[in-house]
């Protein structure tokens, strides 16, 4: 996984849930038209907006509600190369890692305003907004997450970690 | 010092003495549950082929498919067929369908055992905390992982105490008692932490009230919500044949990174109004607003309670000619109980619409989908936007009483004044 991310920002508020990100009627559809309606219950042009590696921006808890892992893996599929909140809900962040989207908790995600050019940093977690001239901080990721995300999410860290044969004595 | 049940349990499943908040482990998991939405069909069945094409305790392994059951589309039919055949394919004997919400399944099944750790690829998977369990919910990638190697890294949380002392009056119920903690709290208030419930007004509920409390804790954010387990679980337990687990509680010298404490006695019915689970405010304040549709079911308020409390407030009354009333039991024994009670019978009469115990309505997929501009109150745990269909409707959440008291009016109303005894 690339290390900087250079995107343009896409900014929202605060309590984006999954059923906004991921509405429920789509569930029983194919992936691809998962992302083609991610974000919809805040902004039905999210999909047709975002050009790879953009930055999704929102401000305090972002994805409480449903363990649908669909809500990441439709943002990453629109597109969407990094997460910059204040905060995340819980099971959205654990499933953003295991998919392999990068998430980053700013105190200052505010600052950043709609359409910003960023430079997400992952492996110090500076934001650089390029428009404004500010950086700003991002809480540092702990050892488990950054071995997933480097590995470029669960799947690839697993099968790097247990092979092919997983046999439960072998754990760390 | 001591430490919190969530805690304890963590401790246990990492084979530690003790662990502290804060801390990454790596623990083994007891039951792993999954659903037909976000179960196998999702990431799963494509990947364990390479990772040994097999599942690490057959066992442990749960499959309940409640989403999509019974199936409204061809694509949904096709789900709970894959899930089924998956569950075939793999040797999951404990493969359930039609039975209800998969929440209520695991309780009746025996799958809720007190000290054990629980995740399943639902959020309201915390509802197991009403027995002592320690349930999270979890994404599908990271339930592969659990699949193949029966462990999960973890971040032990910070606990919470919430403590609610005195008797729930009248016509006030578990419901209102979690939506009043929310909305103490925040719908992130518990975020990445264990919420746990105590005090005299918690003992004094039975199990299945517990779980209404316990199911909404990640509404609040939370990674568990938690209730010491006592003699009303054990006795549960014993009724079904389960297991008694290891009961563990939290010390008395245990810390909780905040607490909180409520009067039970002063609490009136609350209702969390359009699109914000802790947009809660007193019923008499939402009086008056006028919903189409009134629903009664789902993991959080579908149980034999929950059922008889409606019909007390219904029981020689009609449901108002534009509204729907629709009725779901939690699980196919609390509608064998509830048709051999005369529920069934006195809500069908009043002219509830008797649906399959399944999760439809709650999250708009079937057997009750709003229209735009439509309103709902609904005793189910969440009201976002799109919930129940179209995205322009609306979703009030209350007790099982306040929906049929709403039911009866046509809007939003104080139940407490359809179950004076007359
Ligand atoms: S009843 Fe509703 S909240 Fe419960 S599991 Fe089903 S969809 Fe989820």
């Amino acid at each position: 996984m690339n290390s900087i991310i250079k995107g343009k920002a896409h900014k929202y508020g605060d309590n984006i849930n999954t059923d906004l990100i991921n509405p429920p009627q789509y569930l029983e559809k194919s992936l691809e038209v998962l992302a083609q309606h991610a974000m919809e219950g805040v902004d039905e042009h999210f999909a047709a907006k975002v050009a790879p590696g953009d930055i999704l921006v929102a401000g305090a808890n972002f994805g409480p509600g449903s363990s649908r892992e669909t809500a990441p893996i439709a943002l990453k599929m629109a597109g969407v190369g990094a997460i910059v909140a204040k905060f995340f809900a819980r099971i959205f962040y654990r499933n953003a890692i295991n998919i392999g989207l990068p998430v980053l908790e700013c105190a200052e995600a505010d600052r950043i305003a709609d359409g910003d050019a960023l430079e997400v940093d992952l492996g110090t977690g500076t934001i650089t907004n390029v428009t404004k001239g500010e950086s700003y901080t991002a809480a540092p990721l702990s050892a488990p997450v950054m071995d997933i995300l480097s590995a470029g999410g669960l799947i690839p860290f697993l099968e790097k970690k247990y092979g092919v044969d997983i046999d439960k004595k072998d754990l760390a | 010092m001591g430490m919190t049940m969530a805690e304890k349990i963590i401790a246990r499943a990492a084979g530690r003495e003790a662990v502290r908040p804060g801390e990454f482990v790596w623990a083994d998991v007891d039951t792993a549950m999954m659903d037909d939405l976000l179960g196998p069909r999702v990431v799963i069945a494509d990947h364990i082929r390479r990772m040994g094409d097999r599942v690490w305790d057959r066992e442990k392994v749960v499959i309940i498919s409640d989403h999509y059951s019974p199936a409204a589309t061809i694509s949904q039919a096709e789900i709970l067929q894959f899930t089924r055949n998956w569950a075939k394919e793999y040797g999951i004997g404990k493969y359930y369908e039609g039975l209800g919400p998969c929440h209520q399944v695991l309780a009746e099944k025996g799958f809720d055992i007190p000290g054990t750790l629980m995740v399943g690829t639902d959020s309201h998977t915390t509802t197991a905390g009403a027995f002592g369990c320690f349930g999270t919910g979890i994404g599908s990638t990271e339930m592969l992982g659990v699949l193949v190697s029966g462990q999960i890294w973890l971040r032990v949380p910070e606990t919470m105490l919430f403590v609610w002392n005195g008797r729930l009056q009248p016509g006030v119920y578990a419901k209102d008692l979690v939506l009043r903690t929310i909305k103490e709290i925040g719908q992130a208030g518990a975020t990445y932490k264990a919420m746990e419930f105590a005090g005299d007004a918690i003992t004094a509920l039975s199990v299945d009230e517990r779980m209404t409390i316990t199911n909404m804790a990640v509404e609040a954010g939370a990674k568990a919500g938690l209730i010491a387990p006592d003699e009303k679980v054990a006795a549960y337990l014993a009724a079904i044949g389960a297991p008694p687990g290891t009961p563990l509680l939290s010390d008395a010298d245990a810390a909780y990174s905040e607490r909180f404490t409520f009067d039970a006695a002063e609490l009136v019915p609350q209702i969390a109004l359009p699109h914000e689970v802790d947009k809660v405010v007193d019923v008499t304040a939402a009086a008056g607003e006028v919903i189409h549709q009134a629903y009664l079911g789902s993991c959080t308020n579908g149980r034999f309670a929950d059922l008889a409390e409606a019909a007390r407030v219904l029981k020689g009354r009609k449901v108002h000619p534009e509204v729907r009333l629709l009725v779901s039991a939690a699980s196919r024994s609390i509608y064998h109980r509830a048709i051999r009670e005369g529920i069934i019978e006195t809500l069908s009469e009043a002219g509830a619409m008797v649906l399959a115990p399944s999760c439809g309505a709650c999250l708009g997929l079937h057997s009750g989908i709003l229209a735009r501009g439509e309103r709902a109150i609904s005793s189910t745990n969440r009201n976002f936007v799109g919930r129940m269909g179209h995205k322009e409707a609306e979703i009030f959440l209350g007790s099982p009483a306040s929906v049929a008291a709403a039911a009866i009016e046509g809007r939003v109303t104080d139940p407490r004044k359809f179950l004076v005894e007359g």
